[in-house]
């Protein structure tokens, strides 16, 4: 569904097929759950979801988000964008002003949350009795959950600590946690039971880089045995190693949502080349058909377009007496993409 | 299953969260495909469990209440509580003892009764506590039950694991009933041990003038027990009320203790008399009407009507609140 969704210009909100979901499902819960199987309802869909405070900000703008089953779905956005309002109300914690949104075909509101029961969720960092143990944290978590099983209860507890790396720390109080092992234990707890679903804002915040790593390649396979997984983070190169679908929030507007690699066809590449002589240089790419030639001081880029085959020019140059120090195609990062979708203001918006 | 029903229906709180709850079922199998039974087929898990009790409750909270009971009781924080009330009694029975030794002096009313016969230290230990020590420590817990939860963020986490939210107060609610209890029972059992401890036991004269023996003695101080413990309740739903309005524990806990010194101060300014009989403090005393042959039961019962009207009220606003939040802690 939102496969087709095309990236899209800032402050355009997306209506990424949003609308033949919200019909289908009214069809009943059935008929929602007979779908599942082939994929069709979508992890998360959101229709004109709306959040404004008491004080009159509006947090969140006619939000429409289709988070396709399968996905490891990127949520990007500046501190202040939003993203966090967001997740609070696909999770029940908070009431849309407007709008709805539903998980699996399914309303989640403050007096409806079974569905979340298929949700593993890590919202704005990690929580926990400081007084009770790891392990203590976790059967109070799961006691809360009243279709866990008690009598594999423990087995399952050991099991998630193992896989974040806690299983030495279990019997420590958690007040004696360093941020990162809180971290872990708040991703253990959204690995309890097997997840249809993850929900995790900033999964990797305060992490040693082994475990940045551990939770990156736990966030693949887990993906890789069909959990969807719902990524909010800051860190653009994370995004871009595993998520396969993104969705990028300005000022609580969905600004882009699509694939990474659409979202950064939006930008083009650049053919660069750093050289003394910049002037022939320019002349040189303009002669191969090369567009958008810029020179700035010893460095001179064009479009990368596809017809452009970077080692002719290169030839080219050199044929033409241009002395080449450098060359190369520059890939935009995600990066680029986000920066020219939100802006570069440093300032939070307000 | 109508048997579930009536314990169900027991008291508001069950019936709300039997109502709104789907029940559980029974593999997490079939909870993965996102099936639930619902109707008279779901009743089948718990009508499988041995006793009806077991199964009120397993639909008031199941694990969770189980589990918060555990946490409660585990808490530094709450036994160090429970270690305080407990040390009242032993003090005053000290204290008695030592001014009986060297004095040769009585204080007046209960304490004047505890040189003679030990189990009156339940009574003057209870009349002591009953003011200001049992609604301070229930004013602490009360208020951070869910205030507490929300400032340390696991109220987010316990909705989304989930836990609906009239489940979660009625699982905090029973344990403040709970917790109620177990204070007021510490303070008589530590009073019933250092009574007999310290003082001769025997036949027990009453506030009426009759004289009972100390088993017949013993009932009534576990009643006066259950009497004292009820008389919390109201402010124990008040504080669990003010405890959903807030994510600053330490708020919620300074008006739930400071609360009970409120109303013992309107309790004596004479122009608040339309309005004193309807404090929860009003009728608190009550519970020494037991002492008498026959019982006196108007106080017993206007106090009991009281604390009901109290819980009703703030639970429900409880209810209304805490259903309606944002929990942006």
């Amino acid at each position: 569904m939102s496969t087709g969704a095309e990236v899209v210009g800032a402050a355009a909100p997306v209506a990424a097929g949003v609308t033949p979901v919200a019909t289908g499902v009214a069809g009943g819960v059935k008929a929602g759950v007979a779908a599942q199987a082939d994929g069709s309802v979508p992890a998360i869909a959101t229709s004109g979801l709306s959040k404004r405070f008491r004080g009159g900000q509006l947090a969140v703008d006619t939000l429409d988000l289709a988070v396709p089953q399968g996905a490891v779905f990127g949520f990007l956005g500046p501190n202040g964008s939003g993203k966090t309002t967001t997740i609070r109300m696909l999770l029940g914690l908070i009431t849309p002003t407007a709008g709805g949104c539903r998980l699996f075909g399914e309303t989640v509101d403050a007096s409806r949350v079974s569905t979340l029961t298929r949700v593993g969720a890590l919202i704005e960092g990690p929580a926990h009795y400081p007084y009770l143990t790891g392990r203590a944290n976790l059967a109070r978590y799961d006691a809360a959950d009243r279709t866990a099983d008690p009598a594999t209860r423990a087995r399952r507890i050991d099991r998630a600590l193992e896989q974040v790396g806690l299983g030495s720390a279990a019997e420590k109080k958690a007040k004696n946690y360093s941020l990162g092992m809180k971290q872990r234990l708040g991703l253990a707890c959204a690995l309890l039971q097997p997840r249809d679903l993850l929900i995790l804002d900033e999964p990797t915040n305060g992490l040693d880089p082994q475990g940045m790593r551990e939770i990156r390649s736990l966030i693949t396979s887990l993906a890789a045995q069909g959990t969807t997984v719902f990524l909010s983070s800051h860190l653009l190169d994370e995004i871009e190693q595993v998520c396969t679908d993104v969705a990028i929030m300005s000022r609580g507007r969905l600004v882009s949502q699509g694939s990474v690699t659409q979202l950064r066809a939006g930008q083009r590449a650049r053919l660069t080349v750093t050289t003394p002589d910049p002037a022939d240089a320019a002349r040189v790419l303009a002669e191969q058909g090369g567009t958008d030639v810029q020179v700035a001081g010893h460095r001179v880029d064009c479009d990368a377009r596809e017809d452009l085959a970077p080692d002719v020019v290169c030839a080219a140059l050199v044929a033409s007496g241009v002395r080449v120090l450098a060359f190369g195609v520059e890939r935009p990062s995600l990066e680029d993409a986000f920066v020219a979708l939100t802006g570069e203001g440093f300032d939070v918006a307000g | 299953m109508s048997q579930d029903e009536v314990l169900a229906t027991a008291t508001v709180v069950v019936a709300q969260t039997a109502a709104r709850t789907e029940v559980q079922t029974a593999t997490p199998a079939v909870a993965q495909t996102g099936v639930r039974t619902t109707g008279p087929a779901a009743a089948a898990p718990s009508s499988a469990t041995p006793s009806p009790w077991r199964s009120v409750i397993s639909r008031i909270g199941g694990t969770l209440l189980v589990n918060e009971l555990r946490t409660m009781f585990r808490r530094n924080r709450n036994l160090v509580l429970l270690a305080a009330l407990a040390a009242i009694p032993i003090a005053i029975g000290i204290a008695i003892k030592v001014s009986l030794r060297h004095h040769g002096q009585n204080a007046g009313g209960f304490l004047a009764q505890v040189s003679n016969n030990g189990l009156f230290l339940v009574f003057a230990s209870l009349s002591l506590t009953l003011p200001i020590f049992l609604p301070m420590a229930l004013g602490v817990v009360a208020g951070d039950s869910i205030s507490g939860e929300a400032s340390q963020g696991t109220l987010r986490y316990l909705l989304v694991a989930p836990v609906g939210r009239i489940r979660l107060l009625a699982v905090k609610g029973v344990s403040l009933v709970v917790f109620c209890l177990v204070s007021t029972a510490v303070v008589s059992l530590a009073a019933l041990l250092t009574g007999l401890a310290l003082f001769p036991t025997g036949p027990v004269t009453l506030l009426s003038g009759d004289s009972i023996s100390m088993g017949a003695a013993t009932v009534k101080a576990v009643w006066i027990t259950l009497l004292v413990a009820a008389s919390l309740l109201g402010l124990a739903a008040l504080g669990l009320f003010v405890s959903t309005l807030t994510d600053t524990p330490i708020a919620a806990m300074a008006v739930a203790t400071g609360v009970t010194i409120l109303c013992g101060i309107m309790q004596v300014i004479p122009q608040l008399s339309a309005i004193q009989p309807w404090l929860y403090t009003a009728q608190w005393p009550s519970y020494a009407d037991v002492l008498r042959d026959p019982v006196y039961f108007s106080g017993i019962e206007h106090n009991l009507e009281i604390q009901a009207g109290y819980v009703a009220v703030f639970t429900l606003a409880a209810w209304a609140r805490l259903t309606t939040r944002d929990v942006s802690s």
